[in-house]
């Protein structure tokens, strides 16, 4: 099922009595979500981006604008007829239910027509545990499941119904990093099995981009972009995107347009015609964009190297480098032979791993490389 | 563990054991003894012999039996009752938003009230006098029925204020309990309740109600207790000779052999004590077998 958000607001009024005004969780939100989809609304915390889960979900109403799902309007349609499944942050499976009565619980629900005999709900129960791989575990309590199983059946939950849409809040935030990586797997594995239009709810980028055909970045209630992983991930729009994306994170230098030459201090690393106009900028280049290189023209201090196995990751510093560590991170391949002795290292810069931003607005500026070197 | 970290913990430990044992072990153990110490004077602490027969003298008292037939029947009808109205109360009152705090303090009024107090209301509501037919009974004439002497009158007049009054004095504390049980469910399951189209009163009955059984089971426990040790409510409604007003129960059978207009038998009054021990430990074990069972 196709989702179409379409100026999406909501506003939820001020907790705080004395400053009054609205608080906006998500502002003029508008998107188009092809079905069949794994998307993953990505943000820090408290961007909105589990507000906008919600309001796919029906949960909460938007103050302004609509929800499509296909081309029907659900907007004003409560949650239980919208055909969502939802899986939420802390499971909420009923402590007093065992897993099977767990998954039963929607199917219970049904009434009318839709109302399923006692045979025909074991078997979608059945179907829907053996999906998630819980079947061996259907007269547990979910006291007796770990988080990664709890996960699974809170999955199952939500799929028992065979839903249009299936929502995921932060679904990962509970389990260990071994089990995290085993799971957003599953995730993948078993959307692809259903073909199911999902979106998910993280923080994390590297879980979003390892999974998602698509992925939605947001910061304070607004979409910054959206598009395949490696797309955003190649041609962020602003600052915050590049630094949202990516592990190690993107390298941010001070910088300056002049003459027709980008300059981190007083290096001039690329030249293009585009620099011609005298600006100040934020210069951003990822980990792999840095070829170690004698004659290179970013001349940085030494710190030390890391080698881990395939890659090797060269530490260094530099004066107009903005990053909160305080140190560049580079990676380059291990067949990279480094004198350790050298205080000094000199890059030089990929020109499509460097992506230069307005020192104001924090948007992109783009440029051709005329000179690669 | 440590030897002096043992002694330490005893010694932590020993202010409470003293005052328990004095003010609580010791006088049960006594009270026990009493029980089987046929005429036993306090004055020069003499009796005639040991046996059952005080337990048999009580058994057999058709005072005793009046007050054991009042106790259980208080104990049937307001346990259950005034667990299911706080119920509704507190559900009621945790799916209001406004005056919400209102209606708390409301509720709460009779538990800070004092019995006595209460007991006085009561009687001007419920009492026929030379001078008034009490307010119920000239709402009950005004509706065209006929009116009933609630304090004097009837037996089942007597016990319907008796066990009115009980249910409205226990209320706030068991409101007190649920509401905050309530309001400690998590949001989230209401949420996917919700997602899930459950109807309103499966989600009352799959969701909340387990959530909350903890806390039922607990004031259903404690309300047996309190219901059966039940005297000041009834000497507030009838006065202080129960008996002849047909309204005594256990504990004030229990008083009135120790220090009443018949008083000066400790050896009946720690027997039917000890019989009231019983019937309130079988009750709750009895209680707590059958929730351990649901859970």
């Amino acid at each position: 099922m196709k989702i179409v958000l379409k100026n999406l607001t909501k506003k939820f009024p001020n907790r705080n009595k004395k400053v009054g005004g609205d608080v906006i969780a998500v502002k003029d939100f508008d998107i188009t979500i092809p079905d069949g989809m794994l998307v993953g609304l990505l943000g820090p915390s408290g961007c909105g981006k589990s507000t906008t889960l919600n309001l796919i979900s029906g949960l909460e109403k938007p103050t302004e604008g609509q929800v499509f799902f296909g081309d029907t309007d659900v907007t004003k349609l409560p949650a239980q007829d919208r055909g969502v499944g939802l899986v939420f942050q802390s499971y909420a499976l009923y402590p007093h239910l065992t897993v099977e009565q767990n998954i039963r619980f929607p199917l219970e629900n049904l009434r009318g027509n839709a109302k399923l005999t006692k045979d025909e709900m074991r078997e979608r129960v059945h179907k829907a545990a053996k999906l998630v791989q819980i079947d061996e575990l259907m007269e547990r309590r979910p006291s007796e499941l770990s988080g990664g199983q709890q996960q699974r059946v809170a999955i199952a939950r939500a799929l028992v119904k065979v839903p249009k849409v299936l929502l995921l809040d932060e679904p990962l935030s509970n389990l260990d990093a071994r089990l995290r990586l085993q799971t957003r797997e599953e995730i993948r594995r078993i959307q692809r099995e259903t073909n199911i239009t999902t979106v998910f709810v993280t923080h994390d980028q590297d879980e979003a981009m390892s999974i998602c055909d698509m992925i939605v970045v947001m910061k304070d209630g607004v979409m910054m972009q959206a598009g395949k992983p490696q797309e955003v991930y190649d041609d962020p729009v602003s600052l915050f995107v590049a630094k949202f994306l990516g592990t190690p994170p993107i390298n941010v230098f001070e910088g300056k347009m002049k003459d027709g030459k980008l300059y981190v201090a007083d290096d001039a690393v690329l030249a293009s015609d585009d620099f011609r106009d005298e600006r100040d900028v934020y210069v951003a280049v990822r980990p792999e964009g840095f070829i170690v290189s004698d004659d290179g023209p970013l001349v940085c201090k030494m710190g030390r190297i890391e080698v881990m196995g395939r890659d090797i990751s060269i530490v260094s510093e530099h004066d107009a480098l903005l990053n909160d560590t305080g140190l560049i991170r580079s990676i380059t391949g291990s067949d990279v032979v480094m004198d350790s002795g050298k205080t000094e290292v000199r890059f030089k810069l990929k020109p499509n791993k460097v992506f230069v931003f307005d020192k104001e607005t924090e948007e992109r500026i783009r440029f051709g490389v005329t000179d690669g070197q | 563990m440590d030897n002096r970290f043992r002694a330490k913990g005893w010694l932590y430990l020993l202010p409470a054991i003293l005052f328990l044992g004095v003010f609580m072990v010791y006088p049960l153990v006594d009270v026990f003894v009493y029980s089987f110490e046929e005429g036993f004077n306090f004055a020069n602490q003499s009796f005639f012999g040991t046996g059952s027969y005080n337990y048999s003298y009580v058994l057999r008292d058709p005072y005793f039996i009046q007050a054991l037939k009042n106790t259980f029947i208080i104990v049937i009808i307001t346990v259950p009752l005034s667990t299911l109205i706080a119920l509704l109360i507190s559900l009621g009152l945790s799916s209001i938003k406004p005056l919400r705090e209102l209606f708390q303090t409301v509720f709460f009024l009779p538990y800070v009230t004092n019995t006595l107090a209460v007991g006085l209301v009561f009687m001007i509501l419920f009492k026929k006098t030379e001078y008034s037919d009490g307010l119920i009974n000239i709402l009950i004439e005004f509706f065209g029925g006929k009116g009933v002497d609630f304090i004097t009158g009837p037996y089942a007049a007597k016990m319907f204020v008796m066990c009115f009054y009980t249910i409205w004095v226990v209320l706030p504390f068991k409101i007190l309990i649920l509401t905050s049980a309530l309001a400690s469910v998590p949001k989230v399951y209401y949420s996917a309740a919700e997602v899930d189209g459950t109807r309103p009163f499966r989600v009352f009955y799959k969701i909340t109600l387990p959530m909350i059984s903890p806390m039922i089971f607990y004031l259903v426990i404690t309300g047996f207790i309190g219901a059966f040790k039940a005297y000041s409510d009834e000497v507030a409604l009838f006065g202080t000779d129960l008996n002849s007003a047909g309204m005594n129960t256990i504990v004030g059978y229990i008083y009135d052999m120790l220090y009443g207009n018949s008083g000066g038998y400790p050896s009946y009054a720690s027997a039917a004590a000890i019989i009231l021990f019983a019937i309130v430990l079988t009750i709750t074990v009895i209680n707590l077998m059958v929730s351990s069972r649901r859970r």
